[in-house]
């Protein structure tokens, strides 16, 4: 078991790391135990996810209707 | 029929590849596009990738990671696309920034900005501005950023891929990947804090901290 404690201030140092799941599972784990019995931490965490879905929503963007027939007549060709 | 110099197994095969495309095309084009930033070179680089994944195809293995591979073969196109523009034009705003570039003022968290602790519950001042932000702010802050962090930001947070795959990709040390990601999202908040106020969205919250790049007399 990973009884050893982390810190408020060490999660948010590893948030984004701990976000993009680059931890080795040790630490995810003792971050994950914390966000669930801190609520500054958590309510911090909620936030850059929730960021972190508008970012990723901002991306999407529908093809233009030129480009598609565009790659159809490429492929017809192909 | 005009199809049939075609054998049908091969016609089989481009028709399922079209169908794939086509399916594909709107995340293909986004992505090109938050890369590039520029529509038409988005258009260049997503048909210049589907034309690499056709001529390619007979190295996938797995028909079932056909959409990873593709991507990769995007991010791939848009990495050559942008390097030679880059011999050509001399532009500045390239992948290869100098170190000194990769360090900048303080981390600069929207959050720290808009919480307020003595609230009690998120669904506060941030959760009204993270809502309140439309698409396009977000996009044209996303866009605002220099093209080496933006790049690397979009790989990671939107793409999805890890740190050593866009190392990989873009053939930069895993440290430096972590201080773009870290410089792309300082920027990035920073620039829709600016937008949030300017729309209106932040109120009764306090001044942001002064920035280290203020001077002033």
């Amino acid at each position: 078991m990973n009884a050893q404690r982390i810190r408020c201030e060490e999660v948010i140092e590893q948030l984004f790391e701990f976000l993009d799941q680059e931890l080795d599972e040790d630490l995810s784990q003792r971050i994950e135990h914390h966000l669930k019995h801190c609520r500054d931490c958590f309510t911090r965490a909620e936030f850059e996810k929730r960021l972190r879905e508008r970012i990723d929503q901002a991306a999407e963007t529908r093809a233009p209707e030129a480009l598609r027939r565009r790659l159809r007549r490429m492929i017809e060709e192909f | 029929m005009a199809e049939s110099d075609r054998p049908q197994g091969a016609e089989e095969r481009r028709r399922i590849f079209e169908r794939e495309i086509d399916r594909l095309a709107d995340r293909l084009y986004g992505t090109a596009l938050r890369l590039t930033r520029d529509p038409e070179d988005a258009e260049d680089v997503v048909a210049e990738a589907v034309t690499r994944a056709w001529s390619k195809l007979d190295e996938l293995r797995h028909p079932d990671q056909f959409e990873g591979w593709l991507f990769r073969i995007l991010n791939n196109t848009f990495v050559s696309l942008w390097r030679r523009r880059r011999c050509r034009q001399d532009r500045e705003t390239e992948l290869n920034l100098s170190e000194g570039e990769e360090d900048g003022p303080a981390p600069f968290s929207l959050f720290e900005q808009l919480h307020q602790p003595f609230l009690l519950w998120w669904g506060t001042p941030e959760k009204q501005v993270l809502d309140g932000l439309l698409r396009e702010d977000i996009q044209s802050a996303l866009d605002a950023l220099p093209d080496a962090f933006r790049v690397t930001m979009v790989m990671v947070e939107v793409e999805g891929y890890t740190y050593q795959e866009v190392s990989d990709l873009l053939d930069i040390p895993l440290g430096t990947v972590r201080s773009r990601l870290n410089r792309a999202r300082s920027l990035l908040q920073a620039s829709l804090w600016e937008r949030a106020r300017e729309a209106g969205l932040v109120h009764g919250v306090r001044k942001p901290r002064a920035r280290s790049n203020g001077g002033g007399g």
